[in-house]
């Protein structure tokens, strides 16, 4: 299996084919119904995003393996115009209150790590990572 | 974690219990989960999770179509989930700056203490209440060298913590004005300088400034674009406007006030408020001047503190105890 594998988002129907392979491999992994449905809607979001903002990008997935722990890990890659407040879009309810979704707050709630990187005119990176927990 | 454990074996047993019996006691008891499953932050999606599990484990040949919707309902719930965690966070920080305002509002307690002089034969009433946490009404008692004494009666348009902030600017200015019998307008003309140097051009405040010399019975004022305040006349029972012209503080750098005086007779009153005073509503009416000072009037005979506390009172309950703007009142009664 190839460890990375990207969809291109340009059209609302890319959206469904992220959250459709990003589930499969969730399951793949391990992960249960409940995670895999948070990282479908994680997916969501970060393609919409890219939908909605940025007109085209790609959403990329690649299974990790790390000191023993398996996980999902989610890239989101836009050359659109970027994001010039980061910590404004990070704020509770500054999103939601548009009625834009989850925004990226929400994604953030939905996975183990996220990080982003955005320049104004250049376009915007986020990785996300969830983390398959080892039965008890 | 241990509590939680607990709470999805119970939830299996009861499940199966009221599945079984249908009893009241089993949805007392779902009751109570609910409830620690909120404490315990438990997100819904985890819940509807926890019921398909334990429908599975109970009733395994639980038809596929009917496991499909709950699957459905499971992907529902993920963004209520994100939604209500997202609420219970806003809420913290809610609370946060809520103790925050608090803490702001002591100290402007504190910072704006000041206290009524002790006249001989001038009786004086003081009410000055906040609409919100935090007060944009501004009075302050300034004693002078003889037995004169000035009062500042200050509003800032706009209420709450903008109002608030520009309400200590105030009070500095005005510690920093000269000791000495400054004469109102002068007072005036300073502080209309310092607040058009550092206030924004969208805030303005509006000042009266009384100077009571009582060797004379002389009241002296000016005002920057206040409320007009009232002198009851006690021999005729009327009460006369104390018509002021003067622009409000803050809009250009170099302003003259003009200043006014008048004589005050025994038993007669002065009446200084703020807008918050006669812009009371009852329902969506503003009530009129005539009924603040009928409101005064009816209270007349009472000693001048009761009198104010009194009037507050009448005017709270008329707004259904719901302030709307700041309400600063202050009656001066000589009565000798």
């Amino acid at each position: 299996m190839d460890p990375t594998f990207c969809v291109t988002i340009e059209q609302e129907w890319d959206i469904v084919k992220a959250r459709q392979l990003g589930r499969d491999r969730a399951r793949d992994i391990g992960f249960g119904t409940v995670d895999q449905a948070r990282i479908a809607t994680a997916i969501s979001e970060l393609a919409r995003n890219i939908y909605l903002y940025a007109g085209s990008g790609k959403i990329c997935f690649e299974v990790v393996e790390e000191m023993g722990q398996n996980g999902l890990g989610v890239r989101s890659l836009d050359t659109g115009p970027g994001i010039k407040n980061i910590s404004q879009v990070m704020e509770d309810g500054y999103s939601t209150s548009g009625g834009l979704g989850a925004g990226l707050p929400g994604v953030k709630r939905l996975v183990d790590q996220f990080d982003i990187q955005s320049e104004e005119g250049q376009g915007t990176e986020i990785r996300v990572m969830k983390w398959l927990r080892k039965l008890r | 974690m241990a509590t939680i454990d607990t709470d999805i074996r119970h939830y299996r047993q009861l499940l199966k219990h009221y599945i079984e019996i249908r009893d009241e006691e089993s949805l007392y008891g779902a009751e109570q989960i609910s409830k620690a499953f909120i404490k315990n932050n438990v997100p819904p999606e985890e819940i509807i999770n926890l019921h398909i599990q334990s429908l599975s484990e109970l009733y395994p040949d639980i038809p596929e179509h009917f496991q499909h919707s709950m699957n459905f309902l499971l992907e529902i719930m993920i963004s209520y989930g994100v939604a209500h965690q997202e609420n219970h966070s806003l809420r913290e920080q809610q609370s946060e700056l809520m103790s925050e305002i608090a803490v702001a509002s002591n100290m402007q307690d504190t910072l704006l203490t000041t206290t009524k002089p002790d006249v001989a034969g001038l009786d004086i009433g003081v009410v000055s209440v906040p609409a919100h946490q935090m007060s944009g009404d501004y009075y302050h008692f300034l004693t002078g060298e003889d037995d004169s004494f000035g009062i500042a009666v200050a509003d800032v348009i706009g209420k709450g913590i903008p109002a608030a902030l520009c309400m200590s600017m105030i009070k500095y200015s005005m510690d920093s004005l000269p000791k000495a019998n400054v004469s109102p307008k002068t007072i005036l003309k300073n502080l209309n300088r310092v607040v058009e140097r550092n206030v924004d051009a969208s805030m303005f405040i509006t000042m009266f400034y009384a100077q009571y010399l009582p060797s004379e019975s002389k009241i002296c004022y000016a005002s920057a674009g206040h409320e007009p305040g009232f002198h009851y006349h006690a021999e005729t029972e009327t009460f006369e406007e104390m018509k002021t012209k003067g622009l409000v503080l803050g809009v250009s750098p170099d302003v003259d006030y003009w200043e006014y005086e008048r004589t005050i007779q025994k038993g007669d009153m002065v009446i200084l408020l703020t807008d918050g005073v006669t812009e009371c509503r009852q329902g969506d009416r503003f009530i009129e001047t005539e009924e603040v000072l009928e409101v005064i009037a009816q209270y007349a005979d009472l000693p001048a503190q009761e009198m104010v506390n009194k009037a507050y009172k009448h005017f709270e309950r008329m707004q259904d105890f719901q302030l709307r703007d700041d309400f600063t009142l202050i009656v001066l009664r000589k009565e000798v």
